[in-house]
């Protein structure tokens, strides 16, 4: 549970103070880190979603605050952190400033799991993919609650309809990732990662896990809310969807929190299909702290994929989203999976 | 069977939509070819209004200093919330002895000009047109009240007056 990067640190305080304080410390300077990690991704992924639409589009996107625009959204932080938190009077006052925590919060557990670079890892169980499952399904509750305490029409519709995709789609992530998890033969990430060394796991598994790819991929993007899955927000239907209510630094936990979870999502993807950390053919294996490059690098590559997507493809309808799920993905997801099981029983991997 | 052709199709199709965007997405990275933002106060110099474009409403005039406008107030009656003001006067021409109206002030609020081009139409003589000109805020509500026909300038000699 110990940061490796982190083992001189760990001395030095067991220097200064008994084991159990140091413990605790650690676990501080962990949660810091690691909020300041959750902070600057939002914004730095604010910046590139609006930078890349801008190109999508035409247009040019921010560029005026700072080099290349990456201060605007810095700037718009600190504008929605000194508006006024308004709240409807006939809310359910209680989940009403709750649910934005279980948002984030359940965004900032998931992201303990993830794996910068062999040493920077903060949380790694081995239960690991199973237990980001778990939690990350824990974050509809969230959106789920905003709908609900609202108690305004238009959230209420967008909470209900998180539920019904939220339910659909977490099975395909589950199933895409058992898939992969089938042929890494482990949950830990860390050993999913090692058993990469000698060639990723898309190309280990070839057919069945590029179609695993496409299907995580689809249901990623819908269960992290982006077009053409936003139903739940609709701005052209629903006003804002379930966060209509809220403003200020509530609203933007909601926003941020949207933007973390693609990051995870498109960690995920990496872990499962890429390689994490690895470097291509192991060319920088020696270099220290290159995994963070290479992570970084593959990572944005997906984001950029999700992006692509959400500037492309018009939004579903309900039904339209309903039969891609269940008709379509659900049975796909099944076949590759038995597909997958033979493929390793006969030892077909390359 | 539908159902594999439909996934195969829906396939093909979002990766069309796909390839379309992705052209746009990687020559506006590189090239900024197509881009069209103006970026507009850097560009102040070289920044062009395109033809059709509404500013506001001038009075043309040649380079003698004479413009077309005979004060025949059809500008006024066409406005519908009394933007213009024509003040014109009667005197009389030497050479035909007609006693003939001309043109003291056209007198035209901004302020108030929804810039619905009914003026423009209704002049018979083409004497009043859009201009180009987009910096049209002030400090002061009275700035924007302006006198369209320049100081001491004439009918174009020749026509009607």
């Amino acid at each position: 549970m110990i940061l490796n990067i982190f083992t001189d640190i760990h001395n030095k305080l067991l220097e200064h103070m008994s084991g159990g304080a140091a413990h605790i410390t650690e676990l501080i300077l962990i949660a810091a880190a690691y909020l300041g990690i959750f902070a600057i991704l939002g914004l730095l992924l604010v910046w590139l979603e609006r930078r890349v639409a801008g190109f999508f589009q035409l247009r040019l996107g921010p560029n005026r605050v700072g080099p290349f625009g990456l201060f605007q959204t810095i700037a718009d932080a600190l504008k929605l952190v000194s508006k006024e938190l308004t709240g409807t009077v006939k809310a359910d006052s209680m989940l009403y400033r709750t649910a934005p925590y279980f948002v984030i919060t359940t965004a900032l557990m998931a992201l303990s799991l993830i794996p910068f670079s062999h040493e920077i890892q903060a949380f790694d169980i081995n239960i690991g993919v199973f237990f980001l499952i778990s939690v990350s399904s824990v974050g509809v509750l969230g959106i789920f609650l905003a709908g609900w305490a609202s108690n305004n029409k238009y959230s209420l519709i967008g909470g209900m309809r998180t539920g019904i995709q939220m339910i659909s789609y977490e099975l395909s992530v589950g199933m895409a990732i058992v898939t992969m998890t089938v042929l890494a033969g482990t949950l830990q990430i860390s050993e999913i990662i090692e058993i990469q060394k000698d060639g990723w796991l898309i190309w280990k598994g070839h057919i069945p896990a590029i179609i695993a790819f496409m299907i995580f991929m689809i249901a990623g993007t819908a269960e992290s809310n982006r077009t053409p899955f936003d139903l739940v927000e609709a701005e052209s239907e629903l006003g804002a969807g379930f966060h209509t209510e809220y403003s200020g630094m509530n609203f933007a936990y909601y926003f941020l929190a949207e933007f973390v979870n693609m990051f995870i999502i498109a960690s995920v993807a990496v872990i499962l299909f890429f390689g994490g950390w690895l470097s291509p053919f192991g060319i920088t294996d020696t270099i220290p702290f290159a995994g963070l490059f290479w992570f970084t690098v593959k990572v944005i590559g997906v984001i950029f994929i999700f992006m692509w997507f959400r500037w492309t493809f018009p939004r579903f309808r309900i039904d339209q989203l309903l039969t891609l799920e269940w008709k379509y993905l659900l049975p796909v997801n099944m076949v590759n999976i038995v597909l997958m099981a033979l493929i390793v029983w006969l030892g077909l991997t390359l | 069977m539908s159902y594999f052709s439909d996934i195969i199709n829906g396939t093909k199709t979002l990766l069309t939509g796909m390839r379309i965007t992705g052209k746009y997405f990687f020559v506006n990275l590189f090239t900024r070819k197509d881009v069209i933002t103006r970026q507009y106060p850097d560009n102040i110099d070289t920044l062009k209004m395109f033809d059709r474009y509404r500013g506001e409403v001038i009075m043309l005039h040649n380079e003698n200093n004479e413009h077309k406008c005979d004060a025949c107030t059809l500008c006024e009656k066409a406005c519908p919330n009394g933007s213009i003001e024509v003040i014109g006067d009667k005197k009389i021409n030497p050479e035909t002895g007609k006693n003939v109206r001309f043109l003291v002030k056209h007198i035209y609020h901004l302020e108030m000009c929804t810039m619905c081009g009914l003026c423009i139409e209704a002049c018979p003589q083409n004497a009043i047109a859009w201009g180009q000109n987009y910096h049209n805020t002030a400090y002061d509500r009275s700035k924007l009240t302006k006198v369209l026909n320049k100081p001491g300038s004439k009918i174009v000699p020749g026509l009607k007056g």
